[in-house]
Formats: C-alpha cells, structure tokens, sequence
C-alpha cells in the first residue's frame, strides 16, 4: 500500500463518522455528569471529620488517579457479571470514565472550597447556619469560579478520553474508524478524519475554556 | 488468589518489565520533545515558533489512542514503517511531550526577568545563557508538574497493548482471555501500575526535586 488519499471514500465514510461522533459527545457529556456529582461527593467526604475514612478515601482516589483508564475499563466490564451486575458496554464505560474524572474533580473542588476565605466560614457560623446551609449557600457558590478552569480541562480531557471506549464496543468515534478500516482494509482516511475531528472540536473547547478562565479571573480581581 | 499469583506471576512480572521499558523510553522521547518545543514556542524565529506550536496543538488536541493507531497503521503508508514496540513509545512519548512542551515554556518564561538581564550583561551568547543561567533556574520550576505528567505517561503506556505490544495491561488481557478470572488478572494489573506509579515514579520525582533544589542552594 502507498499513500493516496482518496477524497470521494473519505467523503463517503464522513457521515458515519460524524454521527459516531455524537456518541463521542454523548459518552463525554454522561461521564463527565457522573464524575461532576461523584467529584463533589468526594470532595465533601474528604473534608468530613473522621480520619480514617477520610485516610482511606484519599487512598482510593490517588490509586483511581494513578492507574490506567483502559485497565479500569476492562476491571469494570469483566467483573461486574462475575459478581452478579450485567453491565452494557456503555454502563460499563460511562461509570468507569465518570469515576475516573470524578478522582480528578474532586481535587478541583477540594482546592476551590479551600480558596474560600476562612471569614465565610466564621460569618456562617456568626449566623448560626448548619453546616448544610453554609456548603450550599455560601461556601459551594464561591468556590465554584475557583474550580471552573480545572473543571473546563478535565471536560476536554474527557472528551479525548473517549476513544478508549472502543476496547469493549462502545460505538463511539474510534471504534467506527476501526470498523471502516477492517472492513475496507482503508485506515489511511478513517484514521486522519478522526484526528482531525478530535482537533475540530477540542481546539475550539480549548481556547473558549481559556478565554472563560481570563474572564473570571478579570472578574474576580485576580 | 495464591495460585492464580502462582501460575500468573512471572507472567505479569515480563509485561511489568515491558511497561516499564515503555515508560523509560517514552519518558526520554517526551523529554527530548518537550524540550525542542519548548524552546521553540519562545523562538524569535517564526518558522520555528510556528512548527513548535502546531506539534503542540496537535498532540494535546487529539487523543493518545488516536495518534497511536495513526502512527502505526497510517504512518507506514508513507513509507515509515515502525514495530509495534517502537510506535508505542514513539507516540506516547510524543502525546506526553506536547504536555510537557507548555511546562517548559511556562517555566522558562518565569525565571525572574534580572536573571535574564545580568547574562545580558555579563554578554553570554544565547546559548551559553540558557544553558548556564536559565535552564538550570527553570528545571526546578518544572520538576514538580513534570512528577504529574510522569503518571500520565504511566497511564499511556497500558494503550500500547492496543497495538499488541506485549505489555502489562496486555498480558492481563491475555489471562482474563484464556481463564475468565477478570477480578484477578485485572485487578494485580492494576494493583503493578498503582506500586510502580505510588512507590517508584513518585518518590524518585521528589527526590529529583530535592536534588536539583539543593544543587541551586534552594533546599
């Protein structure tokens, strides 16, 4: 095989492509929602008073951290029925993408909660609000713009994370070039369009999240 | 649990020792890239500066999986046909060197402006400044982010099983294959890439940082 690229089989195979892409998005936005909400649920726990929970949660999440996400993957889709939870390719991927990120996006949370003046805390308690109230009145409201920028990298982390979705038959972008390549023994044309649809949609998140950061950072008085 | 270890151990241990052939390989590859283009993104000459910002782009604009599979599977048309075990690294290496490109960048530019105007002053070549002066200074700059990205670059290595390079993760894939035993297989792969990760990479990163600090008199 040489290198000719062939316009009219790359035209022919970019309407597959692009809506395998939209269960790329659609596998990205999933994760992502699961991770957002497991992350604060980490977060909050690792500020918990207890210290041994709080010991071993900070564990689990590093080991989360430092391991392969492919390898997660597999653990969640061959285990889970050996232990009596059937799941489909795409429940087994979204949780282990979700919870992969969520080890992540619970540091971002921890580092914003913890920007938050110690007076917001005191004040709180100055006003006699339970704890409930002051998270999610006073503390989780400021924090937010803290953790916006490392929240907007870990979405297109995500998103490029996608691909290894593939390896147990999620139909996501990657897993359809590999079709259209096993089936037309053609990887030349798949496989670039692929890249470039990645670049296509990455760049642009990229550069709105950096411009989204400078805002807030402006707005803040940074 | 014992047996499996038994029968499976020396196994795991081979695809261990091809990971961290990987790793070590991979990392050299992103230190030679994050370097060149690192510099590059600060070059006063465009041509540089342009090509330097369009690896950049690229590698972190994509995935690591695709440019994986672009390099084995697409690269050969070209006429660059590279074993499985040298496109692994090869395109780990570079993935994680983009990452490592905008470290090095950030941590040049943040050496203190009178550092750069005393070897001005001193009328140091270019070169002879930024390996005298301004490196050193910037290396432990970036030694601590770069701990984080050596992780990342652990990570990486498990896609090369994807293209049959018989790693860790591969020969996990392999025993869950031929004894269903997923929870095992997978969980000791695992298990491998958190101790590699946990108590070899990091604590030789800090000790990397604690060296190069006290060679600056910083400690």
């Amino acid at each position: 095989m040489t290198f000719d690229w062939k316009w009219d089989f790359a035209l022919e195979i970019l309407p597959r492509l692009l809506r395998a892409t939209l269960n790329t998005l659609m596998a990205a936005g999933a994760g992502y929602a699961i991770a957002m909400v497991l992350g604060l649920v980490f977060a909050l726990a690792l500020r918990s008073p207890w210290h041994l929970p709080r010991a071993v949660l900070r564990e689990v999440l590093e080991f989360i951290r430092s391991t392969p996400l492919v390898v997660q993957i597999f653990f969640i889709f061959y285990v889970g029925p050996q232990v009596g939870i059937t799941l489909s390719p795409w429940v087994a991927g979204m949780t282990a993408i979700g919870l992969h990120y969520s080890a992540y996006l619970a540091e971002v949370y921890r580092a914003g909660i913890e920007a938050v003046p110690r007076g917001q805390w005191e004040a709180c308690r100055a006003l006699n609000m339970t704890t409930r109230d002051s998270y999610v009145r006073i503390v989780l409201p400021q924090a937010l713009p803290h953790a916006i920028p490392g929240m907007g990298n870990y979405l297109v982390g995500i998103f490029k994370d996608t691909p290894m979705l593939s390896v147990i038959g999620v139909t996501e972008l990657m897993q359809a070039a590999n079709s259209i390549g096993s089936e037309t023994y053609r990887f030349l044309e798949p496989y670039t369009l692929v890249g470039v649809i990645f670049l296509a949609l990455s760049l642009p998140t990229a550069g709105l999240v950096r411009l989204g950061e400078r805002r807030l950072r402006r707005k803040l008085g940074l | 649990m014992w047996d499996f270890l038994q029968t499976y151990g020396p196994r795991l241990f081979d695809g261990a020792l091809v990971t961290s052939a990987q790793f070590v390989l991979a990392a050299l590859v992103a230190c030679a890239a994050a370097l060149a283009a690192g510099l590059g993104r600060l070059s006063a000459f465009w041509p540089v500066r342009g090509l330097a910002t369009v690896y950049i782009e690229i590698f972190r604009g994509t995935s690591l999986l695709v440019q994986l599979y672009w390099i084995f599977f697409v690269l050969p048309l070209f006429g660059v046909s590279l074993p499985k075990f040298e496109a692994g690294f090869l395109s780990v290496g570079l993935n994680v060197g983009a990452y490592g490109a905008e470290i090095v960048r950030g941590a040049i530019q943040a050496v203190p402006k009178g550092q750069w105007e005393a070897s001005y002053a001193l009328s140091m070549s270019p070169a002879k400044r930024m390996r005298r002066i301004i490196l050193p200074q910037a290396l432990v700059l970036m030694l601590p982010p770069w701990g984080n990205l050596m992780i990342e670059l652990l990570k990486g290595t498990a896609l090369v099983a994807l293209i049959s390079v018989p790693d860790l993760m591969f020969v996990a894939k392999q025993i869950n294959g031929a004894t269903f035993r997923s929870a095992e297989a997978f969980g000791a792969a695992l298990l491998i890439y958190y101790i590699l990760a946990r108590f070899l990479i990091t604590p030789a990163m800090r000790r990397l940082e604690r060296v190069m600090a006290r060679r600056l008199g910083r400690a």
